[in-house]
């Protein structure tokens, strides 16, 4: 329980796989303009993250080890990632037009997203049983939410201020990403002690 | 546009990195060393040239409809060469990648140039091309990496540069340092096209 515990603080806060593991970043410096898409998009990325590390942990326990064949991993983890999100795509189709709506346009972005395949690649380097397997991609789409939840919400302020004109779009945005991740690295040595 | 200007636009003017800022992933991850960041470039490089000639080479038996899964399954191919090649011949620089080589396959870059070159031009043209963007993203990580290297670790490529009185500011190695190098660089380019422009 402690360890599971441990795992989420540090994929949430300390490991954000934003601000410290740079996963991620293409949707997080596109879609962060507005605090609602923000939100959309988050939501969707923690479903598929958690979904994405289930299927991929019982692929690669089930049919890569005991067939020998680990050296497939990335063609086998990225496949199965886009076969997914298609899947789920068809399926909110078919169930609830609501969510489609929501999450719509930003389920196919996901496919290249190198954070869900990021934490495929990291569940099994760390070794991860499967509790911790799905502890470990919640937490890494929640920290994903949070980050860019919080930059979304400087982002709407900072149309108001007077950015210099080279500034203004992807550096601006570095710069502020620069702020969040030294604040964030306050959380480094939580757990040293 | 011949061989010589399919190369020289991803150096310059189509810069993967700071003109059309793709890729960043990698780019900030990796770039704490000038080791590193021209390895990870190399590594790119291999697997965009493979990718390019391949794809460009069978672009017209591609059902139009499932060419994405198609050309990744393409890229992640080299991409597992690349990975196995580096912890056979270089095992410091792969465990110092880490997992962003097998990463590379999920690189903007690469299947963006796949979608957009590629699959519509003939063989000679997409070496040129793999070759230009390859290089414009070696040079990119390379000036990152030298600048973090620098002001963070006061070396260049593992030689003491900055006199010894320097402190090194460590801060530059560090997550935020990736950031706070990219973000002024970018607006620095931007200031010099709009010059040019003019």
């Amino acid at each position: 329980m402690e360890r599971l515990l441990i795992i989420l603080l540090s994929v949430v806060l300390i490991n954000n796989f934003i601000l410290s593991r740079f996963l991620g970043l293409c949707p997080f410096l596109g879609v962060s303009k507005e605090f609602k898409s923000s939100l959309s998009m988050g939501a969707a990325v923690i479903f598929v993250m958690a979904l994405a590390s289930i299927c991929t942990w019982f692929i690669n326990r089930y049919l890569l080890v005991p067939y020998h064949v680990e050296f497939l991993q990335t063609i086998v983890f990225i496949l199965v990632i886009a076969a997914l999100v298609q899947f789920v795509e068809m399926v909110i189709h078919k169930l609830s037009p609501l969510l489609q709506r929501a999450l719509g346009i930003y389920l196919p972005l996901i496919t290249t997203n190198c954070a869900v395949l990021g934490v495929c690649l990291l569940n099994v380097k760390e070794n991860y049983n499967l509790l911790e397997t799905i502890v470990h991609g919640v937490g890494g789409g929640v920290g994903f939410t949070m980050a860019i939840l919080i930059m979304a919400g400087i982002r709407e302020r900072l149309i108001l201020g007077r950015v210099p004109a080279s500034l203004q779009g992807f550096p601006i945005s570095f710069i502020v990403s620069c702020l969040l991740a030294l604040s964030f690295y306050g959380f480094q040595g939580f757990f040293a002690h | 546009m011949g061989f010589y200007g399919e190369f020289l636009k991803g150096i310059w003017r189509e810069n993967p990195t700071f003109r059309i800022v793709l890729g960043i992933c990698p780019t900030l991850a990796i770039s704490t060393s000038v080791i590193n960041g021209v390895g990870m470039g190399l590594a790119a490089t291999f697997v965009l040239l493979g990718s390019n000639v391949f794809i460009s080479l069978v672009r017209n038996m591609i059902p139009d409809k499932i060419r994405i899964p198609a050309f990744i399954v393409v890229i992640s191919t080299f991409v597992t060469i690349v990975d196995l090649a580096m912890a056979a011949f270089t095992p410091e620089l792969h465990k110092a990648l880490g997992i962003f080589i097998p990463l590379i396959v999920v690189n903007c870059i690469i299947l963006g140039r796949a979608e957009a070159f590629a699959c519509k031009a003939t063989v000679w043209m997409s070496v040129a091309d793999a070759l230009g963007m390859g290089a414009g993203f070696t040079l990119a990580l390379s000036l990152i990496s030298a600048i973090r290297e620098l002001l963070g670790n006061g070396t260049l490529l593992g030689l003491h540069i900055m006199p010894s009185a320097y402190v090194p500011a460590v801060i530059m190695i560090l997550p935020p340092g990736a950031f706070l190098t990219i973000g002024p660089l970018l607006g620095f380019f931007n200031y010099l096209s709009k010059k040019r422009a003019k």
